[in-house]
């Protein structure tokens, strides 16, 4: 698993590269919110252009970056979701509460 | 039903092998055209119960976890999730959507999520025992495709 990270004018794109499972899972955590309090931003944003797998490891990563972001009052959003990825997270009814754009279909 | 391939192999429970796993299952899976939608399906399924061996059947050593294939003449391909393991004291409470004994890195949709991207799901487990899991999903006959 692999990640990019920019950040400008309190936002900031993180850039998903590789499958979310258990095995990527806590370190993509723990480099997630080191971004987020290093860079303290008002919306983050995850782009999952390139996450060719999630399962439900992926969620617990979703849900601590979201109530990280809360507890700054800033706001997550996740960006191009694959349809697989998309089929995981509206499982877990995550999409009701994190706003995700640039749906693929 | 007649059995017209199937697979074997064993594993060790690091997680490494979660992703080794879900792509042997998924290449498997191939012999039978499914669209990318059943794939994805059918990794994710696998994924979810290969890692429930490894995170709740071991938690504290390495231990062995099989996974069988099978595929049926009626376009059906099962998967079979094993391990010798902690095993589980309620399933039918282990199954509830959102149950789990595994903190917060943990959000307790796998079951759900097998059950609801398969066709079936049967899980039988007993207490340091161990768990088995058996998944089928038919899957579609495609236009074009030699059965
Ligand atoms: N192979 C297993 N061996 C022992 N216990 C298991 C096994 N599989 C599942 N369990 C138990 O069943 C519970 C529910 O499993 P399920 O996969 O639905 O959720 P989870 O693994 O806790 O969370 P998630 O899958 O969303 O990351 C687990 O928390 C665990 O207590
Ligand atoms: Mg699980």
């Amino acid at each position: 698993m692999k990640i990019a990270t920019e950040f400008g004018q309190g936002k900031l794109v993180i850039k998903l590269h590789g499958e979310i499972d258990h095995h990527a899972a806590r370190g993509l955590i723990e480099n997630i919110c080191s971004d987020i309090d290093k860079c303290l931003p008002n919306v983050c944003i995850l782009d999952m252009k390139d996450v060719g797998f999630m399962d439900s490891s992926g969620i617990a990563v979703l849900v601590k970056a979201y109530k990280r972001m809360k507890e700054l009052g800033g706001e997550l959003k996740v960006l191009n979701l694959s349809n697989q990825s998309r089929r995981v997270l509206e499982m877990s009814g995550l999409e009701k509460i994190i706003c995700m754009e640039g749906k693929k279909k | 039903m007649n059995t017209v391939n199937y697979i074997k192999i064993e594993f060790p429970s690091k997680s490494s092998n979660e992703s080794l796993a879900r792509s042997v299952a998924a290449c498997f899976a191939a012999q039978l055209d499914p669209t990318l939608d059943e794939l994805g399906d059918i990794k994710t399924a696998v994924s979810e119960a290969v890692t429930n061996s490894i995170v709740h059947a071991y938690p504290d050593v390495i231990g062995k976890i099989s996974l069988r294939g099978r595929i049926f003449d009626d376009n059906t391909l099962e998967i079979v999730v094993q391990d010798w393991g902690r095993g589980i004291e309620d399933v039918a409470k282990a199954m509830e959507p959102m149950f789990t004994t595994g903190g917060f890195e943990r959000s307790g949709m796998g079951f759900t999520i097998m059950e609801s991207f398969m066709d079936k799901l049967k899980v039988k487990s007993s207490l340091g025992k161990g768990t088995t899991v058996t998944m089928r999903r038919r899957l579609s006959y495609r236009a074009g495709s030699i059965k």
